[in-house]
């Protein structure tokens, strides 16, 4: 259906994003098909590679998923930062990832373990990292007759500690003003591994991979992690809107990067 | 939206089985108010965010702003009309709402109520975090949300 109708359809699953926009009139699409009731698309699973999350899996159940607080716990508490729980219960993984928002949550921690999303069509299939998914404003690779069927959590270092820091400055249940997730390895004082992703701040989430390189392989020190989470402000891009001006967006990207790395950084014992 | 094409929908409201035609692009809360009259489901903000459309689908929470209801075929939806007794005796939160003020000028009280009947249809003993965190997604402009909370409590 989605090869007949091309642009002049759109997919749907849980609709509490699309919906908006039929009822705005931000999307002219002719037809609506919906994916809800496409059987096998709704579970979540262990394998060799990693956690699978079907995409049709309400945000609720990624929220509640015992599997999910044992193999990504980040994740599970990611998702519970979304909205409410009436918009968790409707909301899908796999919609919430074609949306392609940059102020939603779960991006973030998907770019901080590493994620990767299925994309299946008629055609065949294909395997994109989570970093290489969004494009820009509500737009991502994903091609008009491809779907986004699952995302696969790789597993994690079991040693890693993460966080995710959503600065709410209006309410609980908003967007987040800026939002940061953090996932770092320590090794006698030496960083290992840190992956952090950045949202709210620009055009896509994105992964700050000059915060990454300043720390990587670095003695853990106050300075060391001030130096690093400096460079977020030449990387994000934020614009002025009623959460805030975008130079304090740039300063706040900044500090909540701070604060993410010191919290996964440290066991207490920074120099 | 484009409203021009019509299906037909099959949906049990409150125990009530319904089969309709409605617009393709009819949301589920115009379908409660203006193709059945049950008008206790209130839309207000129509983005999803204020929880005064809440209803039950298969006893989940759902916003019905956002629903299209061709998503509700074959579902069963509860309204704050389905959840008295059959002779009339209140809901125990309805009651708890009455008795400790849950409600001021009473347009959020419907959503409110439903939120709070999943919340405990889940939790059947939730603490007042618990309570908080479930219920920050109904929104009381006349700011009384103690007394909301306190009602559900008392409803425990």
């Amino acid at each position: 259906m989605l090869e007949t109708y091309g642009e002049n359809a759109r997919p749907m699953a849980g609709g509490t994003a699309l919906v908006n926009f039929l009822k705005q009139g931000l999307i002219a699409a002719e037809y609506v098909i919906s994916l809800e009731r496409i059987p096998g698309l709704g579970q979540i699973t262990v394998r060799p590679d990693g956690l699978h999350i079907g995409a049709l899996t309400r945000h609720r159940e990624v929220e509640t998923s015992s599997i999910v607080k044992e193999h990504a716990p980040l994740l599970a508490e990611v998702y519970r930062r979304v909205a409410t729980v009436r918009i968790r219960n409707m909301a899908t993984v796999g919609g919430g990832l074609a949306h392609a928002d940059p102020a939603q949550d779960p991006p973030l921690a998907l770019l901080a373990l590493d994620a990767s999303v299925r994309l299946v069509s008629r055609g065949g299939e294909r395997v994109v990292p989570v970093q290489d998914l969004f494009t820009d404003y509500y737009e991502t690779v994903i091609q008009p007759a491809e779907l986004l069927t699952e995302v696969v959590v790789p597993p994690q270092p079991s040693a890693a500690k993460a966080t995710y820091l959503k600065f709410l400055p209006r309410s609980e249940d908003d967007y987040a003003t800026v939002a940061v997730a953090a996932l770092a390895e320590v090794a006698e004082g030496i960083c290992r591994r840190v992956r952090v992703a950045i949202g709210a701040a620009g055009p896509t989430p994105i992964r700050a991979h000059a915060v990454e390189n300043a720390l990587h392989g670095q003695p853990i020190s106050h300075a060391a992690i001030e130096a690093a989470a400096q460079t977020v402000a030449q990387e994000v891009d934020p614009l002025d809107d009623f959460r805030g001006p975008a130079e304090y967006k740039r300063d706040m990207a900044v500090v909540f990067t701070r604060r993410a790395l010191t919290h996964v950084l440290s066991n207490g014992a920074v120099q | 939206m484009v409203t021009g094409v019509t299906r037909e929908i099959r949906l049990r409201v409150n125990g009530t089985a319904y089969a309709l035609h409605v617009p393709n692009r009819r949301t589920l809360v115009d379908l409660l108010r203006y193709d059945l009259g049950l008008t206790g489901t209130k839309e207000a903000c129509s983005v999803g965010v204020c929880g005064v459309c809440s209803v039950l689908l298969n006893g989940r929470l759902v916003a019905a702003c956002l629903l299209l209801a061709a998503q509700a075929d074959g579902a069963e939806i509860t309204t704050i009309e389905g959840i008295a007794a059959a002779d009339g005796e209140l809901h125990p939160l309805q009651r708890s709402f009455v008795e400790h003020g849950g409600f001021q000028c009473g347009i959020c009280t419907p959503g409110q109520i439903i939120a709070a009947k999943a919340l405990l249809d889940e939790i059947a003993s939730p603490s007042e975090e618990e309570i908080k965190e479930w219920m920050m997604g109904n929104l009381c402009r006349c700011t009384g949300y103690y007394q909301i909370v306190e009602s559900i409590k008392a409803a425990v």
